[in-house]
């Protein structure tokens, strides 16, 4: 069977691993490379590393990170932040990325998901959306870091992405993201059950229930976490052991 | 020990590269004919689109060098399926150094195949450290079917060829380059072959 995945996030600032809450108040955490590593010796499926600050101020991700990560590392990794254009995309599959994460960019031009998977393949394309969950019970998609909302909404986005090649949804709840009280099931169980392509879950993640919740309740493929993995409250090992006694398959 | 890992139009072949590296073997990344052809092992990666992928490969003649070959040769992902009869990926023909073609698979779960998936009834050069039931590293929307080759299997949708074996020619459709630990003592075994 295949295994469900479980992907520590790593949000990149200055060349430094970073993890914000509800996208603010941003805390150091260590060196994006040797806490990738550590992450793959304790059994991280893949890794997604994000350039936070790259869409805000319009930075390029730094390409020499990606090429000692992938020098580095012997798991996938995901690659986003600021990736605008295909040169972006080749500038980076050329440094070792094997997935490369669009969003704002995407939102603006979703042309963009069609050029870099008909370049390089929908394995290489993962669409990253934020949501918020409002009041009028739509959840709508917001880009520059949550800063913007926009006229998008999450389930009619990510069926789009899909049929324009995209190879995965990485879905954040806005909502959920820094509060550890657990994932957005029952919109993650919707998008899996609407999209043949697999989906990540993201935001929320606090206790080990919330992932057997998030795989069985939430249907995902991938759950995506950070501080909790980056500040040791549920070291892997722990979570897989966990999943595996909840009679979730697991590497 | 001289390793060639071919150069063609194909994405992320310099991952495979970097696995050699953690190795401590310093590959050649190379489309030089005479450099393949003298190397001790030839490495045939792979991410890309069979169709495409295979015209770029006969114009340049790198199908009958392939052939050619009489060292290990291990092909990796679409690697594996390029060296197969013929390809449902753009109908496809193929190397053809394995006798058995490429099927695309039903959409009865999610396809691609993306995930870490379990080697089974492992057997052959590349498994023999290999515990049984290891999981590895899968991305593709095409398959191998069983056959007298399969040198490991998978299961998903149905049960697939994750490697083949026959005469110097090996291949995986799993990237050990990508596989962790497992993947790192398939791409040794190779090596020291």
């Amino acid at each position: 069977m295949i295994a469900k995945r479980i992907i520590p996030c790593l949000d990149i600032k200055d060349g430094q691993t970073v993890k914000g809450i509800n996208f603010v108040n941003i805390k150091e955490v260590g060196d994006p490379v040797e806490l990738g590593a550590k992450y793959a010796r304790e059994g991280a499926d893949e890794l997604v590393y994000l350039d936070i600050t790259a869409t805000h101020e319009k930075r390029k991700l730094f390409t020499d990170l990606v090429k000692r990560i992938a020098l580095h590392l012997n798991i996938p990794f995901t690659v986003g932040g600021g990736i605008n254009e295909i040169s972006d995309a080749d500038r980076l599959l050329s440094a070792g990325a094997d997935k490369i994460s669009v969003n704002s960019s995407a939102v603006r031009n979703p042309q963009l998901i069609e050029d870099i998977a008909s370049g390089y393949g929908s394995q290489f394309v993962v669409t990253a959306i934020d949501a918020r969950l409002e009041e009028d019970g739509k959840w709508w998609v917001y880009v520059n870091g949550g800063r913007i909302r926009t006229e998008k909404e999450l389930f009619s986005w990510a069926w789009e992405a899909q049929e324009r090649g995209t190879g995965e949804i990485l879905f954040t709840s806005m909502n959920h993201d820094g509060t550890k009280s657990g994932f957005a099931c029952e919109a993650l169980a919707t998008l899996s059950e609407n999209l043949s392509i697999p989906i990540i879950a993201s935001g929320g993640a606090g206790q080990l229930q919330h992932f057997s919740e998030v795989f069985s309740r939430g249907k995902a493929d991938a759950a995506l976490a950070a501080s909790i993995f980056h500040f040791n409250e549920i070291p892997i090992p722990v979570l897989k052991d966990y999943l595996r006694n909840q009679n979730i398959v697991v590497r | 020990m001289k390793v060639a890992v071919i150069k063609y139009n194909a994405g992320n072949i310099r991952s495979v590269g970097f696995a050699l590296d953690r190795l401590g073997i310093k590959a050649e990344i190379t489309d030089d004919f005479d450099y393949i052809r003298k190397a001790d092992k030839v490495i045939f990666p792979g991410v890309g689109e069979a169709s495409t992928t295979m015209k770029h490969i006969r114009a340049n003649g790198l199908d009958t060098l392939i052939k050619s070959l009489k060292q290990p040769v291990l092909g990796i992902c679409l690697g594996q399926q390029l060296l197969c009869s013929h390809s449902e990926e753009g109908d496809t023909d193929c190397i053809g150094i394995f006798d058995v073609p490429v099927l695309k698979f039903p959409p009865l779960l999610k396809v691609p195949h993306m995930g870490w998936n379990c080697l089974h009834d492992t057997h052959g050069d590349l498994f023999a450290a290999i515990p049984a039931n290891s999981y590895v590293y899968f991305v593709h929307s095409y398959y191998v079917p069983l056959c007298e080759n399969t040198a490991a299997s998978c299961e998903y949708i149905t049960r697939f060829s994750a490697a083949l074996q026959k005469d110097n020619f090996f291949a995986t459709q799993f990237h050990p380059e990508k596989s962790g630990h497992i993947g790192h003592l398939i791409l040794k075994s190779f090596i020291e072959l």
